[in-house]
């Protein structure tokens, strides 16, 4: 425990433990309770000048109440005392009139038992060392990193930002959780002069928990102004099945879409296509997802889940097999399922021995996806059509930039045309995919 | 419906954006004061501070120089209530209370917030926000006028007099009429949300108004099995009203809906790909506009330069017979605003007339680079946002076609009835909207129906290709929710029956 408190402030313990007490002599028999503390601040610089400076701290008390069967959640920004015991009055008030659900109830306490000890570094500590004058120097830095680089620019955008966030979590039947984290951010967006009065724009943003971890502002600044240039131009192509290589910073645009039918709660209410698919395949062997909680410097990662449920790696689907669910307490109560986790904390892939480069190299014919734009899928069914931009591969060379294109299919379809992965796990997002080739992928153009 | 990727302090850029009908979840309460619209001096008292107290916390705004100043209270009380397998299985409320302040020099802003409206934690924010600009002190104005504002969503019941055994037995009714409708429906869930917004707004021009901002919203889920195949639809509601808005009427067509939808699925084909024709059926289609040209004309884009219509105005981009508003002022509509973010009064925006681009949104900053009056579009998610302009009904006015006419004249392409989401890139102006079902046309005719199929096209060449237009407008009463830089606002949009003559359309053939 002392290794994750660090310097989070003992009052919010204490305001959680009076909350409880609070709740359980009014009314209330059994609580779940979460404060939380968010400092953040935010530079934007944009041609030469700051743009916008902010600041902020906020808030807030997350109240779970089980009281005769029934189940409400509150949530207020007003943590006063005296505010507090009438929010929780009323909270208490108001659930009574609600429906019983005999799901509802906390988490059995063994659940709880087990939490990782390492430590996860959710914390840097360069965070209280930064001064306002860096975040401008670090924004304006990148910005100059762009400025007179081409003729056609028109704007340059950059940005920095840092925040802390202070977590208590408290459960009436003995869970006591408290965590602090970090996070910086950092990077720029371009607007080129292009043709028929479009503006083709770049844009790279990173995110890490150390401020060390995030790339040096010369590849951020020559990314995003690669991203503008490489938007140059762009036309669709003659519609078609081809190969599709999806860049690894582009793939959690694809992934996310799936981590909902992985739950219990969408195998539950009927609106996963990935119900029945227990220890089937799913797609091709390549295909493995593991969800890791336990990434040192992880964006996902976590110490327990929002049940409490201690933190440990969940194989999800394993040579195209899938192997396990996201299963909460209460939709695994439902379904009769053991709790897994309450939902997804870092997905890793199978990697590859090939980077990106190597195999868009390789390629004889397909697309590279650099970016998707709109688009849904149907978690029912699987089907999905998604906007795609990125390039037309011929021979291994970029032959032309394309946008205004979509690709469609099924994912069961598409996760079995997996046909390699690559060596370069993207570990700025909390979905690390690596470079995806997928075969014969359906893309609509002209 | 879908679950977020956890990257939430991963910022958003300026130029992706998006907007959809389906939730992030809303929470809401109950707690707190007398509700619904009230004279001035209750806002005060709500805030607990009066005319004297703002000149304080401005004075501290205009300490280093700055050219304008506003500070922004803000009270929201909103309750939610989720139907699961037949029960609630689940209600929320929530209370958030503070005030946002801001600095601006020149087109530059200073903002800070805080959640403690004692004086000295807002003079503390002020400072913060002050320090956007670094020249001498500037005297704030000695006193506060109301702005004379039109209420277009006037409400006789608060949301805290509703009572939630009302609601709850709404609810249940709705939910029971789903299961009712077929037998082949075996989930059914609704999500029921309202919420009360009180704002003060006072600025530095000596001004002040107040707002009272009502606003509901009710999605019903369902998912039914045929033939060993699984479907899944939704259906919902949303208005700046209060209760009174689920009339008899809305709340027993709402089960019908949301079924036909979901069965109309089993029958869908994938969608034909690549270009086509495509009829939009009027209402939720305005979310063409929404993408195609409404962020493309927020002013914040267009003084920088970086928008596809920064050199468009006052020329032609579409057909004579193409007029197209963004309205704050239509009545309980849900991106209808008395008043916006920056105490400007709301008012109807014509982004094109007759076939010309003529007016950007506007908020101050913008309206005050290009010398104009600000439209009433500065808008901000809450206090811990600072604003910017955003839509609010965007629609295209009544053309001279019929519907029918419109059908009968495309030999092979798709109509579109039902959409769920769609995103723009402002730069080169792609844009995308999502078509959740439609049908085939052949030969005039409407034939098969057709699922899940993403659309995407260039806004300024798509305006050039509505060559046809009915007479049919409606107003989506659907809960739009518009994201931009990571704020989000309830906005509506609005299309009559119209013909777009080539676009990419998603699919695998």
């Amino acid at each position: 425990m002392d290794i994750i408190k660090k310097n989070s402030a003992p009052d919010k313990t204490k305001l959680a433990h009076w909350a409880q007490k609070f709740a359980l002599e009014h009314g209330a028999e059994d609580t779940s309770i979460v404060i939380s503390r968010n400092r953040s601040i935010n530079v934007d610089f944009r041609d030469d000048q700051i743009d916008k400076l902010k600041e902020s701290t906020q808030n807030s008390l997350w109240i779970e109440i089980f009281a005769g069967g029934r189940y409400s959640t509150h949530s207020t920004n007003d943590l006063r005392q005296d505010a507090l015991e009438k929010f929780i009055s009323d909270a208490i008030t108001m659930t009574k009139f609600l429906g019983e659900d005999p799901y509802q109830s906390l988490p059995d306490p063994s659940l709880y038992e087990g939490r990782p000890t390492m430590d996860l570094e959710l914390y840097d500590a360069h965070y209280t060392t930064v001064t306002p004058e860096d975040r401008v120097a670090r924004a304006r830095e990148l910005h100059d990193l762009i400025q007179g680089r081409d003729e056609r620019l028109i704007s340059i955008s950059s940005g920095f930002s840092d925040s802390h966030y202070e977590n208590t979590h408290l459960k009436s039947n003995g869970f006591e959780g408290n965590y602090e984290s970090s996070s910086f951010s950092s990077g720029a967006s371009v607007s080129l002069r292009g043709e028929n009065d479009k503006k083709p724009e770049g844009w790279r943003y990173y995110g890490a928990r150390h401020l060390n971890d995030l790339p040096a502002a010369q590849q951020i600044a020559d990314e995003a102004f690669q991203r503008a240039l490489d938007s140059m131009g762009q036309q669709k192509v003659k519609s078609g099945k081809m190969p599709m290589l999806l860049e690894n910073s582009a793939a959690g645009g694809l992934f996310w879409r799936v981590l909902y039918p992985f739950t219990a709660n969408a195998i539950q209410q009927k609106q996963s296509f990935l119900e029945g698919m227990h220890r089937k395949r799913i797609g091709s062997e390549h295909l493995t997802l593991v969800d890791n909680p336990l990434i040192v410097r992880g964006l996902g990662s976590r110490y327990y889940d929002g049940d409490g449920i201690a933190a440990k790696k969940l194989v999800l689907v394993e040579d195209g097999v899938l192997q396990n669910y996201y299963v909460d307490v209460y939709y695994g109560r439902k379904l009769g399922m053991q709790p897994t986790t309450s939902g997804s904390s870092n997905v890793t892939f199978e990697t590859g021995k090939r980077s990106g480069a190597e195999m868009e190299a390789d390629l004889d014919r397909g697309i590279l996806v650099t970016g998707f734009i709109g688009g849904n899928a149907n978690t029912t069914t699987g089907d999905f059509s998604l906007g795609v931009s990125g390039w037309l591969i011929e021979k291994g060379q970029r032959v032309q930039p394309v946008s205004e294109m979509n690709i469609s299919g099924n994912f069961i379809e598409l996760f079995d045309s997996l046909v390699e992965t690559g060596n370069d796990p993207y570990t700025y997002s909390s979905l690390r995919s690596p470079s995806l080739l997928f075969d014969g992928v359906s893309f609509a153009g002209n | 419906m879908r679950i977020m990727s956890r990257r939430d302090f991963v910022k958003v850029t300026g130029t992706g954006l998006a907007l959809t009908t389906i939730p992030g979840f809303m929470q809401k309460t109950l707690a707190g004061m007398a509700g619904g619209s009230q004279p001035h001096e209750l806002y005060f008292q709500r805030f607990g501070v009066d005319p004297e107290i703002i000149r304080k916390v401005m004075s501290e705004a205009l300490a280093h120089g700055g050219d304008y100043c506003d500070i922004f209270f803000q009270n929201t009380l909103s309750n939610s209530i989720r139907v699961e397998d037949n029960i609630v299985n689940s209600a929320s409320t929530e209370v958030e209370l503070g005030v946002g302040i801001r600095v601006l020099k020149g087109d530059q802003t200073g903002y800070s917030f805080t959640e403690d409206l004692s004086l000295n934690s807002m003079k503390a924010a002020a400072r913060t926000a002050a320090n956007i600009a670094s020249g001498s002190k500037r005297v704030p104005p000695t006193e506060l006028k109301a702005i004379k504002l039109t209420n277009h969503y006037q409400t006789n019941l608060s949301y805290e007099d509703v009572g939630v055994q009302n609601v709850v037995s709404m609810l249940k009714s709705v939910n029971d009429a789903i299961f009712q409708q077929d037998s082949r429906v075996v989930k059914a869930g609704l999500r029921y949300s309202d919420s009360e917004n009180y704002i003060l707004i006072a600025n530095s021009l000596g001004e002040f108004a107040t707002d009272y901002q009502p606003m509901i919203r009710l999605i019903a889920f369902c998912t039914a099995e045929h033939n060993g195949s699984r479907e899944s639809n939704y259906f919902d509601y949303s208005a700046r009203d209060d209760f009174k808005f689920l009339t008899p009427e809305r709340l027993e067509r709402m089960p019908k809906e949301v079924v036909a939808r979901t069965i109309k699925l089993f029958e869908a084909q994938p969608s034909p790909a690549g270009e086509l024709p495509v009829v939009l059926k009027a209402g939720g289609a305005g979310i063409l506009l929404h993408e195609a040209i409404g962020h493309g004309m927020e002013a914040d884009f267009n003084r920088i330069g970086t928008s596809i219509y920064s050199e468009k105005l006052n020329k032609k981009v579409a057909a004579d017979f193409v007029t197209i508003v963004d309205n704050g002022t239509n009545p309980y509509t849900r991106g209808t605003i008395n008043v916006d973010d920056e105490g400007v009064p709301s008012q109807e925006t014509f982004l094109v007339e007759n076939g010309i681009l003529r007016t950007y949104l506007h908020d101050r900053i913008s309206a005050k680079h290009y010398g104009l009056k600000p439209t009433g579009n500065g808008r901000r998610q809450s206090f811990k946002h600072n604003p910017m302009p955003r839509m609010r009904n965007t629609y295209m006015l009544n053309g001279p076609h019929t519907f029918e006419e419109i059908v009968s004249n495309v030999k092979f392409g798709i109509i579109a009835d039902q959409f769920t989401n769609g995103q723009v890139n402002i730069g080169p102006g792609d844009f995308t909207f999502y078509v959740k079902s439609g049908a085939l046309i052949e030969n005039g005719k409407v034939t098969a129906p057709i699922k899940d199929v993403n659309i995407i096209g260039n806004g300024p060449k798509v305006l050039e290709e509505v060559t046809m237009v009915a007479n049919d407008l409606e107003l989506s009463e659907g809960g739009w929710t518009c994201g931009k830089n990571g704020q989000m606002v309830p906005v509506s949009q609005g299309m009559p029956s119209c013909l777009v003559s080539s676009i990419t359309v998603g699919g695998r053939g």
